[in-house]
Order: structure tokens, then sequence, then C-alpha cells
């Protein structure tokens, strides 16, 4: 017992002096250049060879062997169920391969659990935080480790070492916060912040930019970027070419579990990745012949709603669509757009302001009638909202239809052999996969659930459509479809309404769009008129006016 | 709690089973202590509890009050509510079945019976009622709300029974119901009554709503995610209110039971917490009817075959107890079961 304390406190007085070194001299903790690509120079920091894994009915990790390089930043890319967050569990001791070999610096290692790959140098940060909510910043931080003199744990030296720590790698967050106060993306701070304590030189990020806002996102790289310069290896586990390209060095395509290749990123593009992801040819851009807009089917005037905790989110907003056109929302998330569509589909009462169908009110009606007036909706969490994922494929595909005809006989009874029909159309023309409807919702990929909710929205025929984040967390081969399938609805004379924080998303998408900013909407332009630079100014509250002329003159937008 | 299950598969039977076998094994270090040999002990609980005929039909008379309550809790439970109030709704059941047994005595038995088991439902129901409404409308969480209920009941029925109804006798009980609503006996010398053939519909028709109607479908979709629920047009508030009104009502059932067909009258507190009991049940039955019943005939058989080990050998009846509690703690702690028993597998 003493013997292990004493070791702790030696390795966090080693940190501490490490990061003070590093404080005092910034720039000279390491020769920059050691991730140069000249194949022999480079030494491969976590090496691992042939590792296989199978779970019952798959092979999540097929032979894969991958060598990663010291000071690099290693992106690991591959569609939903591609095998890349297993790959990583198996590194960092969660799961334990069938066959293969890892080695770290060198030599062979045995990671039978996280606390072996800890104590080695290893630190994950996963798409769900593990944080405690009720205790501070610093307190997470040093949780399990904590400093501490005559048994009492030395909260100022935490404190103290939190700070240090984040100033050295610009990862700004307030030590003395309580967990349960701060934002999404300071909470994947903390989590690499924790690793960072523990004295990680290789860190993992599973998807770190699925929760982060464009800006955060923005930040999370520049983060990235240091930690880079001061000498940690990553390995960045993403979907999203685009950040591949942005920020790694090297990447490493999976595909079905098995190693499709590494590139050096500077060598490769966006249409080489997406092919070796999807493993055909991607339609990058969604191909659609320009909107022929009819009447308005649905709009709204001085909307006013107010948030879960009382604040004013919506106000004043009014908007229209028409037949035949899509609307984009662009917004950084959290300026009304969730309370914006939850008051549209019903789900929360406006305080004033009309929602009109056809020109009649429907504002404040429950959701079961709206939807049956035509309105269908994808909401943004399929997991909170969209989905019951207890229940299966088939059980799922009905809900909000459940208690009509043909699904209901007699007013109480089920039909089991109609739910069962219609899952099985749905399921085969939405290519919905494993195609068995009586699978339980929750075992199907991210993409296949999203692919459900599209399929059930979508075969309703609407007269408007309300799309809240509808690719949010998805692959490459599940976006293409639903946009393909958007734009069908489109193009069959449907209202759609998109609300989506992926700018790339509104922009291939939308006829028009609208800017969202604070609760109330800035500016509505045309496609032709909207770029993401303009966009971006106006989301994060630039005034419309000079928008225009201010990006002209070259003054950058803040 | 535990709601996900939803089929009797042999996945979901592991840990069922298995607290059983360990509670049986820990409660076997207590017939040590107490000077028997665990395996004599044992047969004569087995033997008194299966072993013959008329010790089945006991058995299964003392589980009948077990398979409403359990049913009833387990029923709110697919809705994500706790119904604790059992005990509460099955007095106001049975001093309504009892209210309505020993008035109307010239009505013939096709309409005493009925009503008799129908005014006990409809008393439990609105019991049951109560708590849901405050819930759904207030937020106030129901498992506060349906103990305190239990002690409105409790004290009601006494007042009940000791005032306005009390029987001609001294003790504190009502007079004996007419034959014309008393469910009668099926097997003597047994107190076996056809309440068990009550049991057995209410189990079939539990299943039925559940997973046959579009009512269960809103009921377990509130109860998974109420949030998709309510996305999907389900109101949440209405189905929490319709799960406790069929959850108390059928709870009430045991006590139902108890009056017309085992005791024939109300008896002051007569229940030896069935209600309470009914949460086991419908623990160890995983929320299932089909378990639920066999969750009830095992602590039936427990309580009947608990008498006669008392009787015949040096170990107390109050080991059932001590096994029924470790079978609770274990299915309460089913990932232990889970860990302890798929190592086993593996080694």
């Amino acid at each position: 017992m003493r013997r292990v304390e004493k070791t702790r406190v030696t390795a966090l007085q080693r940190r501490e002096a490490r990061v003070r070194r590093r404080c005092s001299r910034p720039q000279a903790a390491r020769p920059k250049h050691l991730h140069t690509f000249g194949e022999s120079a480079v030494e491969n920091i976590l090496e691992l060879s042939h590792i296989t894994k199978r779970f019952p009915g798959v092979i999540a990790n097929d032979d894969i062997s991958l060598g990663i390089r010291r000071g690099e930043i290693h992106a690991l890319v591959g569609e939903n169920g591609s095998g890349k967050s297993t790959l990583m569990s198996i590194v960092y001791g969660l799961y334990r391969a069938d066959t293969g070999e890892i080695s770290f610096k060198g030599a062979p290692v045995q990671i039978g659990e996280p606390r072996t790959a800890i104590e080695l140098g290893l630190g994950m940060v996963f798409q769900h935080f593990m944080l405690v909510d009720t205790l501070t910043v610093a307190e997470n931080v040093i949780l399990h480790a904590e400093p501490h003199s005559w048994g009492f744990v030395d909260y100022k030296r935490a404190v103290k070492a939190v700070e240090e720590l984040a100033t050295a790698y610009g990862l700004r967050v307030d030590a003395r916060a309580r967990v349960a106060d701060i934002s999404v993306g300071q909470e994947q701070r903390v989590e690499i912040l924790k690793a960072l304590y523990r004295q990680a030189e290789v860190l993992i990020l599973d998807e770190p930019t699925a929760v982060l806002t464009p800006q955060e996102t923005e930040e999370l790289f520049q983060v990235m970027n240091n930690l880079r310069e001061q000498g940690t290896t990553i390995v960045f586990i993403t979907h999203k070419i685009k950040e591949v390209l942005a920020i790694s060095d090297r990447v490493s395509v999976l595909r079905r579990g098995k190693l499709v290749g590494t590139r050096n990123t500077a060598e490769t593009g966006q249409r080489e990745l997406a092919e070796m992801m999807v493993g055909r040819e991607v339609l990058l851009r969604v191909k659609k012949e320009p909107a022929k807009p009819a009447e308005t089917v649905a709009s709204v005037a001085g909307l006013q709603v107010r948030d879960r905790r009382g604040m004013p989110a919506v106000k004043d907003v009014s908007l229209e669509v028409r037949r035949g056109e899509v609307l984009g929302i662009a917004g950084v998330e959290g300026n009304g757009q969730q309370e914006l569509v939850e008051a549209i589909t019903g789900l929360t009462a406006p305080e004033e302001g009309l929602v009109l169908l056809h020109g009649k009110p429907i504002q404040g009606l429950s959701p079961m009638k709206i939807k049956r007036r035509g309105v269908s909706y994808i909401p943004e969490d399929r997991h909170k909202r969209g989905l019951i994922l207890e229940y299966s494929v088939a059980d799922n595909l009905i809900l909000g239809l459940h208690s009509d005809p043909p699904f209901v006989e007699r007013y109480l009874f089920r039909n089991d052999r109609q739910i069962k029909a219609h899952a099985a159309r749905l399921v085969e023309s939405y290519d919905v996969r494993p195609p068995n409807p009586d699978q339980i919702i929750r075992t199907l990929s991210g993409g296949n659930q999203q692919k459900v909710v599209v399929a059930r929205e979508f075969s309703r025929d609407p007269e408007f459509l309300v799309c809240s984040q509808p690719t949010r967390g998805l692959d490459i081969g599940a976006i293409e479809f639903i946009h393909q399938e958007i734009i069908r609805q489109r193009d069959q004379g449907t209202g759609v309404l998109l609300v989506s924080a992926e700018l790339d998303e509104i922009l291939s998408l939308s006829d028009r769009i609208a800017v969202m900013f604070d609760g109330r909407i800035v500016a509505v332009l045309t496609i032709e008129e909207a770029d993401e630079q303009r966009l971006g100014y106006l989301m994060l509250g630039g005034d419309p006016q000079q928008a225009t002329g201010e990006l002209e003159s070259g003054v950058t937008a803040k | 709690m535990e709601l996900r299950q939803s089929s009797l598969s042999s996945r979901n039977l592991l840990v069922p089973l298995g607290s059983v076998v360990l509670a049986l094994l820990v409660g076997a270090v207590f017939v040590l202590i107490a000077g028997e040999n665990p395996i004599t002990a044992y047969r004569v609980l087995f033997v008194e509890s299966f072993g013959s005929v008329r010790s089945i039909a006991t058995t299964l008379q003392r589980a009948t009050p077990l398979i409403f309550t359990g049913l009833g809790v387990a029923f709110a439970f697919r809705c994500g509510l706790f119904n604790i109030g059992a005990e509460g709704q099955l007095y106001v059941g049975a001093i309504v079945a009892a209210i309505i047994g020993v008035s109307f005595g010239d009505l013939p038995r096709v309409i005493h019976l009925p009503m008799a088991v129908a005014g006990g439902m409809a008393a439990g129901g609105i019991w049951a009622a109560v708590p849901g409404i405050l819930k759904a409308k207030l937020g106030v969480h129901e498992v506060i709300n349906t103990i305190m209920m239990n002690f409105v009941a409790y004290y009601l029925t006494d007042f009940l029974v000791t005032g306005p109804f009390h029987g001609g006798r001294w003790a504190p009980e009502t007079d004996r119901v007419f034959p014309t609503a008393a469910l009668e006996r099926i097997f003597l010398p047994t107190r076996l009554n056809s309440g068990i053939i009550l049991a057995v519909v209410a189990i079939a028709v539990v299943y039925v709503i559940l997973w046959k109607t579009k009512t269960g479908y809103e009921i377990r979709a509130v109860g998974f995610n109420p949030g998709a629920a309510e996305y999907g047009g389900i109101s949440v508030a209405r189905n929490m209110v319709l799960a406790m009104v069929i959850s108390g009502a059928v709870a009430s059932l045991a006590g139902v039971e108890q009056v017309l067909g085992v005791h024939g009258r109300f008896i002051q507190r007569f229940s030896p917490d069935l209600g309470f009991m009914g949460i086991a049940v419908a623990l160890l039955g995983k929320n299932h009817p089909v378990g639920v019943f066999f969750a009830a005939v095992l602590f039936g058989a427990l309580r009947t075959g608990g008498a006669a080990m008392d009787r015949l050998t040096d170990v107390p009846r109050e080991l059932i107890v001590i096994i029924q509690a470790m079978i609770i703690m274990f299915v309460a702690a089913d990932e232990l079961i889970r860990r302890l028993f798929a190592r086993r597998g593996k080694a």
C-alpha cells in the first residue's frame, strides 16, 4: 500500500516538473520535425500486429497491422461499424484481442485493462465522457491520482497543476468550475486534461468532433496542434474526411474490420479517402435540379418560445416554407433552433405567435394531431426522441402511426401482420441492415437506426417535413443516402425545413437559407447569395447589413 | 429497476434461476447453524409444497394473491412507475368487495359475485389513480405517494371495519359475505378457490394488453423512453395514469380474493404484506406476466413448505424469510449473478 502511494507521488512530482519546464520554455519542448516522413528514421511508438477480434456473428477487426509514429496525428477513419473504435478499445485494454500483438516503444506489452494502458502512457477520450458532474474540473482531473499531504487531498496544488497544464496546451477551462455547469466542449477538454495529467504520451480521441460545434472543433484542432508541438502522439478517430485533411499527418482507413490502407495526408485527397472508406465511388455533392417552389405550405409568424428553464429562446421569428423547396436554418447550436422546431411540431407550446399549415393555425395542437395533418419530423436526437431503443425495428417504424389503421383493428388491437408487412417493405426500400424487422433497434448501427427514422417519417408522404440534424454522427454512405432522400421529398412537392449545424449540409441541400442567432432570424439568403464565410459571419452574430462590405474589405469575422 | 427484458428467453432466466439457487445455498448455511441437515430441511420444504396434489393446491392458494399483486406491480413497472402501493390498493379493494358481499343478499350469484369483484377492482384502480395523477400532472414521485396512500388505506379500512361495517362478532371484522358473492372452494379441504382461475385470466389479460394492443405499445413506450413517446404523439401523462389504474385494479384483486375466497369476510389488517411481496414477485418474475406466475408459485411454495418445516424439523420458519430476502438481493445484484455464472461457464 505504502509503496504504491509513494510511486504515485513521485510520478506526480515528475509530471509537475515537466509541466513547469514546458511552461517556462514553451518553444523548446521537442524538435519540431520528428514527424517528417523519412520511412526509416521514424520510430513507431505504438505498433499493432495482426490484431483480430471477433464478436458473436461479426469480425470486428480482421488481421490489422498498424504503426503509430511518435509525435504524429494519426487519423483512423472508417464508416460506422468498421472497427475503428474496437481497435482502439483493444489498445486501451477495454477488449482483449483474440490474436495479435501490441508493442509500445518497441517492447511487446499485454494490456489487460485500462489501468495498464494508463500506466504505460496511453490515454483515451471517449465519445461519452466519464466525468463526475458534481465535482469541479480540477477534482475530476485528479480523481484517483490526487496530490495529497498527510492524507488530505491538496486541492490548491490540484488546481494549480490543472491550470498549468491547461495553459501549457491552450485548453481553456476553469479549474474551479463544477462539471455540471460547463459546456460539452469544455467537458471534452477536461477529459483531455485527465489523460495529460496522467502523463499520456499517446492520446486516443474517439470521434471527438461529433459533439462539438464548428467553433469548438476549431479550438480542438488548435489544442491538437499544441499537443503535437509538445511531443504528444495523437490517434484521431473520425469519419469526417475534411477533418482528416485539416489536422492529421497520416491516415489509416478501415472498412468492415479490415485495414484498407495508410496514406500520408499530404498525398491523398477527399475522393480517394471516400472511396477507400465506402469501397465504391461516392457522390460528394448532392445531385439536384434547381428547386421549383410553389405555394407556401407552412409558415410561422411572430413566434416566441421559452426554453425549459423559462428563458426566451425563440424571439419573434417569422418564416415561410414553400412546396418543393428546402429552407435551411443555419446557426451555431443552442441559438433557439431546437425550440423553434419543437414549437412547430407540437412538442412545446409557443408563448406567442402563429404556426400555420396551409394557412390554418396548428400551434398548441398535440404532436399527434400535427402529425396527422401531414407534418413529418426527423428529431435531432434519435436516441432521446426518435426511437425507442428497446423496441424492434418494426415497432419503431409505426411510432406515431401506431394508433391509426391499418396497424390497429377494432380500435385497440395491434394488427401484427400489417405491422410486419409495413416493416418488411420499408426495411427493403431504405436498405436497413440487417434486414430483420424483429431486430431490437439498439443493436443496429447509428446509420441504420437513422434510416429507420427517415423511412418512417418519409413514407408518410408528408406535406411538410422538418429535419433537424438529419445526418448527425452518420458515415458518408448513410449521409449520401439521406441527402438524396431529402431532395427526392423536395422534388415530390414537399416543403422541407432543414436545421443543421453542418454548414456543408445546409449549403448543399438548401434552396434558401435563414440564419438564426440568439433566437432571431438575422438574415434570409438565397443559395446564390450564401457562402461559408458569409454564413459563418452571420452565425456568430455579425451585422447582416455589413456582412457583405466587411468581408469584401478583408476584415475577418469575429 | 430492470425494464429491458420483454421475453422469457434462456438468457433472461439466468438471473432469476441463479438467484434462487444461490439463495437456497445461503439458506443452507443458516440451516446448519440451526443444527439441522440442509438436505433434510429442503426435502421437507419441497415435499410439503409440491409432494402431493393437496400440497400443490395449498401452494397455489398461497400463490394466488401474490400473482395479483405481482402482476399489478409489474404492469406499473412497464410504464416506468414503481407502485409500492399494492398493499393499500388491495385493502381498499378488499373492503369494497366485503361491503358489496355483505349487502345485496337477494341478488343472484351471476350478478352479485361480478359486482363484488368489479367493485373491488374499481376501488383499487381509483386508489392508484391518485398517485398516478399527481405524478403525471405535478411530477410528484409515485413512490412517496403510493406509500402514503397505503397508510390512508390502513386507517380508512380500520375505521370502516370497526365502525359502520363492524360485524356481529366481537373481533374487528365484517360479517360473512353472502354465498352469492363468494369465490367457491375448488379443492377441499384446502382453501384453494376459484380466485386462481381469475389469476390465470388476469395473467392472460395483462399479457394481451401489454403486447397485443396499442395501449400496451404506448404504455411500454412511455416506460422505455418518455421523450420518444411524446415525439410519437403518445400522451405521457394519460398513459401514466392509465397504467396506475390498471396496476391498482389488478393488485386489488389480491384483497378481493382473500375476502371472497379465503376468509369470507374482511378482517382488520388481514394481509401478511401481500402487496409488498408483490414487488419481490414482480422483480423475480422480470415484470413478465408468465414470470410473475412462477415467482408467485415459488413464494407460495416457500410459505407452505416453511410452515411444515417449522413443524417437522428444528429449522424455524423464519428461514423462509431469509431465503426470500436473499432471492431479492441476488436478483437486484443481477450483474453479480451474470458474472458469477459467466465465469463458471468459461472455466
